[in-house]
């Protein structure tokens, strides 16, 4: 086997790794993508497309960025700006008191009547209780997204191996050296780890505790429906999107933990467990679409650390490894993730956003027994542990 | 260093979300042909519970979007009584009739959506599950064991003009002339000459259609040679070395078919028809198989992507058995579907009458595909040759064969930058097999509300030339539930459980998630936990 040599290796070939080759590529570094699968084909090309993060330090430049991307990549991302979030059970009718708690000053948002909802949203119904509109944030189509940081990141040099698993790190002087595959080990200066569900194994092969768990989590998928005057629309314990061709694409409500992710598997399907609970759903906030056929559904496996915030570090020790899980939420905050890697990856320091609270030593001292603690465990673990008790 | 703050225990995931299932049935078999007829009968006589579910006579709104067949717009108004349709079908089969005599509960008109076992990564399920659905409501039904017998679809290839109404396939067909006695056309070109072209042209001639040709890539016919004596000798015209060009029409669809020489596009000629029957071949239903995870294997011999099958219709799960053309074509339907029935009864440790225990399938080799993908192939490549990439490919998203080949974004983004212009399945094919899953995604092509019965083998074809690859290694565009368009407010759940609405979040419902960075390790942090997510 050749001893391939670059710069940097990113193993991952979702929207935070291939969002960071084309940033370090544009920076003119010699980059190297390996992905196990296909480009984007898991959580990072099926998910709702938000691009609306605001309690992230990412987000400021979240909000810059997303605008530009079609142009800066010169691949179509499908953005589209801002956000309408209604509800239609009256319970929630003064939920966006406590979401404007929570926004951020210096962005724009409104609270909506009713009409003011059906106006923009047409397929909504007369169960509207209240609504609210961002004139920022937005929704994009992951999987083109991805595609489109893969082909940008290639215009401009960088390397993608994809059906292509990592096996082993070598790790020479205190630092990462080259990356092991089946096909051949790739020598490096430095390794950014952005691997989603597998980032846990990747670091524990360096004798680094991540801790992380997944799930699935899944969507549905509407034949196209005429073209709502604003597609960036949810509600009612939904997440999703009109897209572009118009179709309806909405997710929400339970997931199911997984025990374990194997290092090559391959993306689950939809399991079924929730897809008439989302019919009803959407059903319910665009009743208008009550009609509208159902014609597939999706899922993706999704990784959370135990806080559930995502962990973005340029490690002390081996101190040219980096790594990035987004805690399943990465799609939206991709732009400015990759910008903060390449800058963690070439400056050592984000230039723009303190991230020191996303650091790994935050799980120093964490429970050993975290994922019994919070109950993340699958649906027939709790069961079966307590049979063989 | 301060420790981690943990978000309250999961309250949002599916753990203790009991699936409710509103039935149960011992064995559910799907799909109510000679194969499923079978398995049910058999499973019956030994005094086991069964459900046998047919989604024929489907809706008239579902033959409108030729679902599960290529309707092609050419059925009369009879299927919009689909009720006469029902009675029409007890009567005309024999077989459904002793099921029902035997006491098996048969459900027609409802379609199977969606099935699933508890599997790495589905772990919550008490037995296997089926997602059921009719015009009205859909809900779900426990089994132990399923038999799928859900047969075989069409085989499309489309060409100018194949997007008007009059243009259909032979399953399409064969269902509107014997099970809905519907079919509105008069007179017939028949695409294809082996033993489905045939036989479809047979059945044409004997309700009094008129069969104007057979149309034949290939040199030489591919059906059985009397056959296709006996079709010449009723004045049916055997058209070899040619194929599909245009199909040119009025309002009310087809007038007749250009054909064009297989080498000399320019070389053609129309002959009069109302109706295009494509039987070039067709295609297992393998969707619920696929939805399911059963192992796959491609077998071009038997129709391209099939189940992994053992000797009785055995699957690579222990609750799921196939039995007819949906295991593989020709396999025998009526004896592979009593073998598959007894072999499910007996996994259940059910006794099973010895009777024809050691019956054996019998491949029908004249239903077998002529040559498999190499034939399919070279349809394909003619009619890419002579057509050209203007031709749709995917009818319901309005992507040509030039959008697909050139990998191209969708036309109604109305992308300008000539970035994408550098990309193709060529270029594509370069980084890694390519993948139709990924390239329905990139160009939408097998994206509509069709579900890709209409085009997905034919862009499977058209990215393995695109591409310089085997057809064969072209993976298998994944099916997803529901494998049935189903309106929201059907497929919905209008009487969900509270534990679903109580322990509904919009994401994962992890509290410490939604902290703004800022207020991370301050007393804000503190307050907005007590107050719990924000909607």
């Amino acid at each position: 086997m050749s001893d391939k040599g670059t710069s940097v290796v990113i193993v991952g070939g979702g929207v935070t790794g291939l969002s960071a080759a084309w940033w370090l590529a544009r920076s003119g570094v010699a980059v190297t993508v390996i992905e196990k699968g296909i480009v984007g084909f898991e959580a990072s090309g099926r998910n709702g497309g938000g691009c609306t993060h605001y309690q992230s330090p990412l987000f400021h430049e979240e909000q810059r960025l997303w605008p530009q991307m079609d142009e800066l990549l010169g691949y179509p991302t499908e953005y589209q700006r801002g956000r309408v979030i209604f509800q239609v059970d009256p319970r929630k009718e003064r939920f966006h008191e406590g979401l404007g708690l929570r926004l951020p000053k210096g962005y724009d948002w409104e609270v909506l009547e009713p009409r003011q909802v059906r106006g923009l949203v047409p397929l909504a119904g007369d169960n509207v209780v209240s609504g609210v509109r961002f004139h920022f944030g937005g929704h994009a189509n992951p999987q083109r997204t991805s595609q489109a940081y893969a082909w940008a990141a290639q215009d401009l040099g960088a390397k993608i191996m994809q059906h292509t698993a990592v096996t082993g790190l070598v790790t020479s002087g205190g630092r990462v050296t080259g990356v092991e595959t089946a096909r051949c080990t790739i020598g490096c200066d430095a390794l950014v780890v952005a691997a989603g569900p597998q980032t846990g194994k990747l670091l524990a092969m360096l004798g680094i505790d991540l801790p992380m768990a997944a799930a699935r989590a899944e969507m549905i998928v509407t034949e196209p429906l005429e073209m709502m005057p604003f597609t960036g629309v949810d509600g009612n314990g939904l997440y999703g999107r009109q897209t572009l061709r118009g179709n309806l694409a909405y997710g929400g409500g339970p997931h199911e933990w997984f025990d374990d992710v194997g290092l090559e598997e391959a993306p689950p399907k939809p399991s079924g467990s929730v897809t008439r609970n989302l019919a009803k759903r959407v059903a319910e906030l665009l009743p208008k679409a009550a009609h509208a056929r159902v014609i597939r559904s999706w899922s993706g496996v999704i990784e959370n650390t135990p806080d559930g915030r995502p962990v973005i570090e340029r490690l002390a020790s081996p101190d040219n490894v980096t790594v990035a899980t987004m805690s399943s939420v990465g799609f939206g905050l991709s732009p400015a993730t990759g910008h903060a890697i390449r800058d963690l990856v070439i400056d050592g320091a984000c230039s723009f956003a303190d991230l020191s609270k996303l650091s790994l030593s935050r799980f120093e001292g964490l429970r050993p027994d975290w994922r019994e603690h919070l109950g993340w465990l699958a649906p027939g673990a709790v069961e079966a542990r307590v049979a063989a008790r | 260093m301060t420790a981690v703050t943990l978000p309250p225990p999961d309250r949002f995931s599916l753990r203790g979300k009991t699936v409710a299932v509103e039935e149960r049935a011992e064995i559910l078999v799907v799909g109510a042909g000679a194969a499923g007829c079978a398995a049910a009968i058999e499973a019956a006589k030994a005094g086991a519970s069964v459900v046998l579910v047919d989604e024929n006579p489907v809706s008239a709104g579902l033959v409108g979007m030729d679902v599960p067949f290529y309707f092609g717009g050419r059925a009369t108004n009879a299927v919009q009584t689909p009720e006469r349709l029902v009675e029409q079908a007890l009567e005309t089969s024999p077989a459904l009739a002793e099921a029902l005599e035997l006491g098996v509960d048969i459900r027609l008109s409802t379609s199977v959506w969606g099935a699933w076992v508890n599997a790495p990564g589905l772990c919550g399920l008490a037995s296997g599950v089926a997602g059921l659905a009719d015009e009205r409501k859909s809900w779900l039904v426990g089994f132990d064991r399923l038999v799928i017998a859900t047969g075989a679809r069409d085989l499309n290839f489309t060409f100018a003009g194949s997007d008007q109404p009059g243009v259909m396939g032979a399953q399409g067909f064969h269902t509107l002339i014997a099970r809905y006695d519907a079919f509105a056309g008069r007179r017939l070109v028949i695409v294809g000459s082996g033993a489905l072209a045939t036989q479809t042209a047979q059945s044409a001639l004997e309700r009094g259609l008129e069969v104007a040709a057979l149309i034949e890539v290939r040199d030489e016919p591919q059906g059985p040679a009397d056959a296709v004596a006996a079709l010449e000798a009723r004045g049916v015209e055997i058209v070899t070395g040619h194929v599909p060009l245009a199909a040119h029409g009025n309002a009310e669809g087809v007038t007749g078919l250009v054909v064009a020489d297989r080498d000399d596009a320019d070389h053609r000629r129309e002959i009069a028809c109302d109706t295009v029957v494509m039987a070039v071949g067709s295609v297992p239903v393998i969707e619920l198989l696929d939805v399911l995870g059963a192992k796959r294997e491609m077998a071009p011999d038997r129709g391209g992507h099939v189940p992994v099958v053992g000797e009785d219709g055995a699957t690579s799960l222990g609750e799921i058995f196939v039995a007819g053309d949906c295991a593989g074509l020709g396999s025998g339907a009526e004896a592979a579907g009593r073998r598959a029935g007894r072999a499910a009864l007996a996994s259940l440790g059910k006794a099973v009458s010895a009777t024809g225990a050691d019956e054996t399938v019998t491949q029908d080799a004249a239903l077998k595909q002529p040559a498999g993908l190499a034939y399919q192939l070279d349809w394909a490549r003619a009619m890419l040759a002579t057509g050209g990439d203007d031709v749709l490919a995917c009818i319901c998203e309005g992507v040509t064969r030039g959008d697909l080949l050139g990998v191209r974004p969708p036309r109604y983004l109305d992308w300008r930058s000539n970035a994408p212009g550098r990309r193709d399945l060529a270029t594509l094919a370069e980084e890694g097999p390519v993948n139709q899953d990924q390239i329905k995604r990139l160009t939408r092509a097998c994206m509509g509300q069709c579900q890709a019965r209409r085009c997905r083998e034919q862009v499977a074809l058209m990215m393995a030339i695109g591409a310089g690859v085997p057809a064969e290694s072209v993976p298998l565009a994944g099916y997803r539930a529901p494998v049935r368009p189903l309106p929201l407010s059907v497929l919905a759940d209008w009487e969900e459980g509270a534990d679903m609405d109580a322990g509904w979040n919009v994401w994962f419902g992890i509290a410490t998630q939604w902290i703004g960075y800022e207020d991370i390790g301050t007393e804000r942090e503190a307050e907005q936990l007590r107050a719990g997510m924000p909607y």
